[in-house]
Parts: C-alpha cells; sequence; structure tokens
C-alpha cells in the first residue's frame, strides 16, 4: 500500500452527501492534481462523521484537523494553505456557539470527546467500499477467531458475558437469543439483520451500513457460527439506497475474498448473505413482520411464541438481530466480554448510538456509554438547545418511546431507567424539544404516525390508535371535553394490552408520558382553550402590533390568502375571518410588529 | 491487494501488516512525526525536494509508523530548509539548511535510529507557547 503524508477523510453519509460533500470530494482531488500532490495526498470518502449539522466535513489526517460546512470555492484555500503550506485554515473550522476562537482539533471538540465508539468504530476512518481498509483496522479478526479458535457454545457465551442486549428496542439479551436458537436440532436456519428502520428522525442503523458495512456482514457470519446457520438476510428499506449499495459491494467484495460462501477462510464453514429490500412500512421493523416480508408475505406481525429462535422464517429457527447488535458483535469476540462489560451500567452494558435531532445546536449521530446522563447527551456533546429558548422535553424511543421532560434530565440512559420514567431506549431517536413545542400537538403527531402504521391485525391497535388521534386532535381544535384524558388513558392502556406487537403495546406511551409530564398543557387546552406553547392553530390568532407596525407592506405581499389590509405606512389589519394561519405574515415582518396570541381563552365557534 | 484470491486466516494477517501505515495516519498515532516547513521560505530554499526524498526514503524503508507533516515557516527563514523530528516521548528536534543527502542522514540515523544528527541539530525543545 502506498505512502500518503496527508488523507482528507471526506464525509460521504447520507447527509453530508444531501449537502455536496461528492462535490467537495471531487474539488479535492482536481485541486490536490493541480498542486500536484497526487502521491503525497490521499482523498477518501468515508461513512457519516456524525456531526451531521457541520456537513460537508473534510477531517485531515495525521494532523486530526476538522473542517466543516465547506464549499466548493473553500477548496483552492484549503489544499494551498494546510496542504501546500502547512497552515491549517482557521475560517473554515469549527466554532462553538458563543464562542470565537475556532477549534482545530476534532478530538478536541466537545461533539465527539465525549463519545465512545464502538459499533461506529470506522465511522469516518475508513472508505466503506475498500474492504483492505476495513481489514488494516483489525476487520475479520474476529471472524479469524471465532471459526479457528471457537466452539459454537464459546461464541455464545462470550456475547452472553458480555451483557450485549439487543439495539433494536427490546434489550433482549443476545447471547440468550443466540443459545436458544442453537438447542434447536432442525436445519436449516437462518440470521437476520434488520435495518428497517422507521422512526421519524432516526438514522443509526443507515448510518452504520453506510460507514461500516463490513462489521455488520462480520458480526452476522459469525452469529451464523454461533447457531449454525446457512443462509442470512440484511433487511434494508428501500429508502436507505446509499446504505443498500455499500452493502451490496461489501457483500460482493466479502465473497470475492472467502470471507463469505463456501469454505470461510480456509476453515471449511459456507454462509451466505442476500439483500431483501423492504417497501418500508413502520410495521415491517417488528420481528416476526419483518420475517413475513423476507418470506415475501404482507408484512404483519404474529402471535408470539413461539419466538423466531425457534420458529422464524419459515418456519425455521432463526436469530434476528439489529443493524447496530451485529456491528457490536466482533467488536466483542475481538477485544473479549469482560472490555464489553466494562462499560455501561450494571445491566446495560457498552454502548448505544443515538441520533439527536429536533431543537438542538448539534444534530447528528453519536455513540455513547450506556448510563451516560441525558444531561451530558443534549448539553455536553448537543450543544443545548439553539436561539436561546428553553429546553422543554426530549423524545426518546421514537413513536413507541415517550417524552421526557427538563427535571428528568439528569436519568441515567439505560434500558430500565427510561422504561421506568414510561419512555424506552428504542432504536436510538433522541428528538430534543424546546419551549416553543406543544406537547399536545407532538402527541397528536405520533399518534398520526401509529394510526397510519398500525397494521390492522389487533382491533385494539387499530381502533385504538385512530380514537385516540381523533381525541388528541379535537383537543388541539378547542374541541375537547375534560373527561377526554380519562377516557385518552383509558385507551392507551387498553391498546397497550391487548395488542399482539411492540406497535399496538408501545401506541400508548407518546400519550401517557405527555400526561403524565405535561398535563398542564392539555388541561390548558381544554379548559381555557388555550396553547400555551402557540403551535395550534385554532387556538391562536396573528395580530398586527399598532405600535410597531411601520406599514411596509410585507407581510401583505407574503399573505397567501389576501386577507391583510392596509395602504402604504398605515398600521395593517388582519381579518380574522379569512386567516389561514399560516404564519408567513409573521416571517415576513421586519419589525416583529406580528405576534401570535394566546393569552386569553379564544372563542370557538 | 487482496484480490480474488481466497483469504485464510495468515492472509488477513499479511494485508493487516502491509496497511499499518493506513492505521498509523488516520489515527494519527506513530513513533515518529517529522514536520517539514514549507513556508514561501522553505518552498524557495527547496523544501519541497526535501519532502519527496523524505517520503521516497520511507518508502524504501518500507516503514509504516512515521508521520509527515507540513507546516509554515518556523521563524528562522535563514536557515531553510528546515524541518522538525519529533520522536514519541522526546522534546522536538529542528534541523536546518538541509540538503538530499542530509536529509538521507537523518532519516537512518535519527528517525529510524533514534539517534540525533548532532552537527546538524538547530535547536532540541520548542517556543514558549503564551
Amino acid at each position: 500500500m502506498k505512502h500518503y503524508r496527508a488523507h482528507l477523510l471526506v464525509c460521504a453519509g447520507t447527509g453530508c452527501v444531501s449537502c455536496g460533500s461528492f462535490k467537495i470530494k471531487e474539488a479535492l482531488e482536481k485541486e490536490v492534481l493541480k498542486r500536484g500532490l497526487q502521491d503525497e495526498v490521499q482523498v477518501v470518502a468515508t461513512g457519516c462523521n456524525g456531526f451531521c449539522e457541520r456537513g460537508p466535513i473534510v477531517l485531515v489526517q495525521p494532523d486530526g484537523v476538522f473542517y466543516q460546512l465547506l464549499k466548493v470555492e473553500d477548496v483552492p484555500l484549503l489544499v494551498e494553505e494546510h496542504l501546500l503550506k502547512g497552515r491549517p485554515v482557521q475560517k473554515l473550522m469549527y466554532v462553538p456557539p458563543a464562542e470565537k476562537q475556532p477549534v482545530p482539533k476534532m478530538k478536541d471538540i466537545e461533539f465527539f470527546k465525549h463519545q465512545r465508539l464502538i459499533a461506529l468504530r470506522n465511522r469516518g476512518r475508513i472508505d466503506p467500499e475498500k474492504i483492505e481498509e476495513y481489514i488494516a483496522f483489525d476487520g475479520y479478526e474476529a471472524l479469524a477467531k471465532a471459526l479457528s479458535e471457537m466452539t459454537p457454545q464459546a461464541i455464545i457465551d462470550e456475547i452472553a458475558a458480555s451483557g450485549l442486549r439487543g439495539r433494536g428496542g427490546a434489550g433482549f439479551p443476545t447471547g440468550r437469543k443466540w443459545a436458544l436458537c442453537a438447542k434447536e436440532k432442525r436445519t436449516p436456519k437462518y440470521i437476520i439483520c434488520n435495518g428497517d428502520e422507521g422512526d421519524p428522525g432516526a438514522f443509526m442503523d443507515r448510518s452504520v451500513l453506510e460507514a461500516d458495512p463490513h462489521a455488520v456482514i462480520e458480526g452476522m457470519v459469525i452469529g451464523a457460527k454461533a447457531i449454525g446457520a446457512s443462509k442470512g438476510f440484511v433487511y434494508i428499506r428501500h429508502e436507505y439506497p446509499l446504505a443498500i449499495k455499500r452493502v451490496e459491494i461489501a457483500i460482493a467484495q466479502a465473497r470475492e475474498n472467502g470471507l463469505l460462501g463456501e469454505d470461510i477462510l480456509g476453515t471449511g464453514f459456507a454462509f451466505d448473505l442476500e439483500i431483501v429490500q423492504g417497501a418500508g412500512a413502520f410495521v415491517s421493523g417488528e420481528e416476526t413482520a419483518l420475517i413475513a416480508s423476507v418470506e415475501g408475505q404482507v408484512a404483519m406481525p404474529r402471535q408470539r411464541p413461539p419466538y423466531p429462535a425457534q420458529k422464524g422464517a419459515w418456519g425455521q429457527p432463526t436469530v434476528i438481530n439489529n443493524v447496530e447488535t451485529w456491528a457490536t458483535v466482533p467488536n466483542i469476540i475481538r477485544r473479549g466480554a469482560a472490555w464489553f462489560a466494562g462499560l455501561g451500567t450494571e445491566t446495560s452494558k457498552g454502548t448505544k448510538i443515538f441520533a439527536l435531532v429536533g431543537k438542538i445546536a448539534n444534530t447528528g449521530l453519536v455513540e455513547v456509554p450506556m448510563g451516560i446522563t441525558l444531561r451530558d447527551i443534549v448539553y455536553g456533546i448537543g450543544g443545548g438547545v439553539p436561539d436561546k429558548r428553553d429546553f422543554k422535553a426530549v423524545q426518546i424511543g421514537g413513536p413507541s418511546g415517550g417524552c421526557l421532560p427538563a427535571k428528568m434530565l439528569d436519568l441515567p440512559v439505560d434500558y430500565e431507567s427510561l422504561t421506568a420514567a414510561g419512555a424506552m431506549m428504542g432504536s436510538g431517536g433522541m428528538i430534543v424539544m424546546d419551549d416553543k413545542t406543544c406537547m399536545v400537538d407532538v402527541a397528536k403527531y405520533f399518534l398520526n404516525f401509529l394510526q397510519d402504521e398500525s397494521c390492522g391485525k389487533c382491533v385494539s391497535c387499530r381502533e385504538g390508535t385512530q380514537r385516540m388521534y381523533e381525541i388528541v386532535k379535537d383537543i388541539t381544535e378547542g374541541k375537547g371535553k375534560e373527561s377526554d384524558l380519562a377516557l385518552l388513558e383509558e385507551l392507551a392502556l387498553i391498546t397497550k394490552d391487548a395488542s399482539m406487537c411492540g406497535l399496538g403495546q408501545t401506541a400508548g406511551n407518546p400519550v401517557l408520558t405527555t400526561l403524565r409530564y405535561f398535563r398542564h398543557e392539555y388541561e390548558a387546552h381544554i379548559l381555557d382553550k388555550r396553547c400555551p406553547a402557540g403551535v395550534c392553530k385554532s387556538l391562536i390568532r396573528y395580530v398586527v402590533l399598532a405600535e410597531k407596525c411601520t406599514g411596509c407592506q410585507s407581510c401583505k405581499k407574503a399573505c397567501p390568502n389576501d386577507c391583510i389590509k392596509g395602504t402604504l405606512k398605515d398600521v395593517h389589519l388582519i381579518d380574522q375571518s379569512k386567516c389561514i394561519k399560516c404564519g408567513a405574515c409573521k416571517e415576513a415582518c421586519k419589525f416583529e410588529a406580528i405576534e401570535e396570541q394566546r393569552d386569553e381563552a379564544i372563542q370557538i365557534v | 491487494m487482496a484480490g480474488t484470491k481466497k483469504l485464510t486466516i495468515q492472509d488477513l494477517a499479511k494485508i493487516r501488516e502491509k496497511t499499518k501505515s493506513l492505521m498509523t495516519i488516520r489515527e494519527s498515532e506513530g513513533r515518529a512525526r517529522v514536520t517539514v516547513h514549507m513556508g514561501t521560505c522553505g518552498i524557495a530554499a527547496g523544501a519541497r525536494d526535501i519532502m519527496d526524498i523524505l517520503l521516497r526514503e520511507i518508502g524504501t524503508a518500507n516503514v509504516q509508523d512515521i508521520i509527515v507533516t507540513t507546516s509554515g515557516c518556523a521563524g528562522l527563514c535563514n536557515a531553510e530548509p528546515m524541518m522538525t523530528v519529533e520522536l514519541k516521548g522526546h522534546p522536538p528536534v529542528k534541523y536546518g539548511y538541509l540538503t538530499p543527502a542530509k536529509m538521507q542522514k537523518i532519516f537512518v540515523q535519527h528517525i529510524l535510529g533514534g539517534q540525533m544528527v548532532v552537527d546538524l541539530v538547530l535547536g532540541v525543545g520548542s517556543e514558549t507557547m503564551y
């Protein structure tokens, strides 16, 4: 392999690609060539670096300098100054909010400093489309160890001893799942990777598949050896084209190099993988529904037990684990159960990836040790709430999760604590909300999602989610009754108790946690006909503040419904009977002269 | 590289050995870090050739854990081309008035061998940062 003195690691995760990182890569290559540095400097496309808020991103190694928010025009300067003259370019570096001095090195940036990478260890470091780079960073070493030195039982014991629990949401101990399946005598057995990531705002699985597809493959082959499977499926939703492409490339490379197929690594073990593309239904993420989809059936869950470990794909014993779980497995085999168990809490070991989104300064993908507090994630890594707003809640665990308020910020993030608080680990979506978020509106959003995604098999889920949605929708429109809250709670609990799969069993969570922590907001909507956050359109009205209005007519031009009256330099007036409450006038006003009024009750007619 | 040949366990180790430099640089951890000063003065005095020779020597010696980087003018333009050699756990050593021959000597004796080439050294340590 050629010795380059510098490597330019260009983030090519989906987030950065959509901001134009491939164009940056092209420009870098062109500029490096123009400066005659092509034999000294290597340009590499890597998987998601994690700091999506700041894309496109380039990391210069070995200097460790982190460049962000790059534009094609910045490239000549970067190459000339940094690579030719050795002067890192300050103006392209990251400047923390409320500070003036840039932080040149990636390892010193708060966002990266507190993370511990296991499943994402190769993110932003290797080219995911080159198997030799994966091998260079100890790739397939765990597989070699598992196939040549370990018995299936030893592999299962190691995974069990590590305390690894399923990263897809439910947190079932991985070692125990494998042991159940290994016990089954019937063959063939199957291995499935669940990459059907459907939570709004979540992109953990996508990033792992894009950044390090070989880690997932290696984990699956190790799992196959442990349970005695000969065939596996990687289930990826078809909305993830880049992930599919990289996994396809990785599977082809693994086959070519004898890491999949017959006689793997000359040990006689045979196993092969196939990609199955999902059509994007949320319920397909449920393991029995996903298995049905792999078989070519409609993605609907079925009753458990029997669990897939006993009766899975085509009725055969099947182990199904999430992307992140599979990517963690090789690390445990390579470095040992004790190393992994040394991180985290009593019952939740290792690390967890979270997609940090919403009203947060540093949107991105983070991997943190279990047991870290929500505060450390939101403020330490995430940089807090932007625009000087106040933190209101963090929604954890996707539509099945719950909203936790500011007083829960010191809660340690582990499976048990989150469940006790009414939320759940889920697959790792974390949506931060500020004081301009209406919690009833949030509950309505998730309920709408769930009633849409409910497969309809269980009456409790099909009708329950729909009725809950209708009630909450009425509340946001000022049509709520006092008795609605008790009815909502009852419906949520019934849906939970009477539904068969995880979707229905957790569908009440958005309602139950918002009621538990933000009951006063529901009451304000119902009793006072008031939306404290100023979000619910029926409960607010836009008015012009006469003392601030300059009569510039900006709002009048912006109004899509022609309901603003007023001549130039005169105070304008909004016709409430025609106003559709789109807020365009408020956005257009440069003098803060338009306000949404919500303090007094608004008569609903 | 790996090619289309089926890998064995021994092959994996071989690939890892061959690609070690990749890890050294991407992890930014090596036994030595060599900085060639490439300000305008350095480039004018021939720092480019020094860099080429350094990279060639590293290639020939087939060592994997030496990090080469560039930096701007070190302030002593008169002594260009210059470079700084930092071995793990030792203070930085600055060399000046470099020529290809001197560069080769420093590479073998200091960077690989760990012994300073005393008669070529400009100074040991670095300025105090304020």
